[in-house]
């Protein structure tokens, strides 16, 4: 009986409460665990969904409602676990002896989206497109085969590319091979070398490959720079690039548009490279100098405020970040940027090398013969000889007649 | 290929360049991410 009275007594006591919690906002019944989080709580946050936590995160003590406690104790008059949450959730005051932007912040939920994120869909989808890209290069050579020269070689030969235009492109290709290797290797290491050849080689050779890529991505960012300034000019879209795209640059069928310098196809690398270059050139020094240059939050506020997100029926971004977050959105920007322009490189290697005769000696010696340039840069061609007769003509009036 | 040749030994010395300047103005991560209570060596 007196059990029975206990219950009832108990049951309206709790009553107003669960009613209280509803109307505040359905909050779940926690009386179980005292106030802690719940069963419930765990599997809801497992399964993805949004849990206020409000009743964690506020619950961090309240020295002012006790001044006496100060005293007491060392933590300033808050409990351990009160303590933890304060530092779970960046409550805490904070001093740390490391200056840097991400010191004090302990602990930081973004941490494993990005973990899952770049170990999944980036390791996949990146190992995918460059896999995909190397099959399908190797299938395009298979069905085409060498693209030839159809006129007989002339064995005159004209200046395509000056020394320092071939050297400015080897310092950009050689640090961009260097450090897409070091890049997948860093990115995959874990996944695909340590199984195979041991934890230690992939240790040692992480560390080096760390080096170097934060050395070598300045002879990058010079090579960048370098070609933007003298090819900039003679990459600026223009009519014969419709032609030549029209005729698919001779690559499909036995037509050779006309071409200047630079066709079409070469122009869609240069802009590939300057644009993903660059953008991989400036996430790539915002991780160099971890935490002094964070890029993504105020980018995330443009973004937002021309409604783009929206396009593609995104919620808007996020614009208050974690230094640690910064630096996460930047390596991932990094990476499939990088994945990116690793693709349209691994084409642009194939047809400089095995894809087309002739077309590396534009980039070894520098040399090309007229046959060449005329199946592929009839225009240029024609603007270089031009160019010869102008200067022959004007050398052979400057010199006395005997 | 002297351009080539050229290109690879510059990227190598902007390379070891770069380590040493880098170094120099304490801009490794191991210095950003500790303290003067940390010992490094």
């Amino acid at each position: 009986m007196l059990r029975m009275a206990l219950a009832l007594v108990l049951s309206l006591l709790l009553t107003p409460v669960a009613t209280a919690q509803d109307v505040s906002g359905n909050a779940p019944d926690r009386s179980a665990t005292g106030g802690a989080q719940t069963l419930e709580d765990i599997m809801a946050r497992q399964r993805g969904e949004a849990v206020d936590d409000a009743f964690r995160r506020d619950n961090v003590g309240d020295p002012a409602r006790n001044p006496g406690a100060a005293q007491l104790a060392p933590l300033g008059g808050a409990s351990d676990p009160e303590l933890w949450r304060a530092l779970r959730y960046g409550s805490a005051d904070l001093t740390t002896s490391a200056r840097n932007g991400g010191a004090a912040l302990l602990v930081q939920d973004g941490g494993m989206w990005w973990l899952t994120f770049r170990e999944g869909p980036l390791a996949t989808y990146g190992g995918y497109l460059l896999l995909g890209t190397i099959g399908a290069l190797i299938l395009f050579y298979l069905l085409r085969g060498k693209i030839g020269i159809d006129e007989p070689m002339t064995g005159r030969t004209v200046t395509r590319f000056k020394f320092i235009e071939r050297m400015a492109h080897w310092i950009l290709g050689g640090s961009f091979i260097l450090l897409g290797l070091t890049g997948l290797f860093v990115l995959f290491g874990r996944m695909f070398i340590a199984p195979y050849l041991g934890k230690d080689f992939n240790a040692t050779l992480l560390t080096v490959s760390k080096i170097i890529h934060n050395n070598v991505a300045w002879a990058f960012c010079l090579g960048l720079l370098m070609v933007f300034v003298m090819w900039v000019w003679h990459n600026i879209p223009d009519r014969t690039d419709i032609k030549w795209f029209a005729q698919f640059g001779g690559i499909i069928g036995k037509n050779h548009p006309p071409a200047k310098k630079f066709n079409g196809g070469q122009k869609i690398i240069f802009w590939s490279v300057i644009v993903f270059g660059t953008s991989i050139a400036v996430s790539g020094v915002s991780l160099l100098f971890p935490y002094e240059l964070p890029l993504f939050a105020k980018t995330f506020a443009i973004l937002n405020d021309i409604g783009a997100p929206g396009w593609i029926g995104l919620d808007p971004l996020p614009t208050v970040l974690s230094p640690q977050e910064e630096m996460q959105y930047a390596q991932l920007w990094h990476a499939i940027m990088a994945f990116v322009l690793m693709a349209i490189v691994l084409a642009h290697i194939y047809i400089g090398s095995v894809g087309m005769e002739g077309a590396s000696d534009a980039m070894t010696t520098g040399e090309v013969d007229e046959a060449w340039a005329h199946q592929h840069h009839s225009i240029w061609l024609d603007e270089v000889l031009e160019e010869q007769k102008k200067t022959a003509g004007s050398e052979a009036k400057a010199t006395p007649a005997e | 290929m002297k351009a080539m040749w050229a290109g690879f030994a510059a990227v190598i010395l902007i390379g070891i360049g770069a380590n040493f300047a880098l170094q120099e103005i304490g801009f490794s991560s191991e210095d950003r991410y500790s303290g003067d209570s940390v010992r490094l060596n």
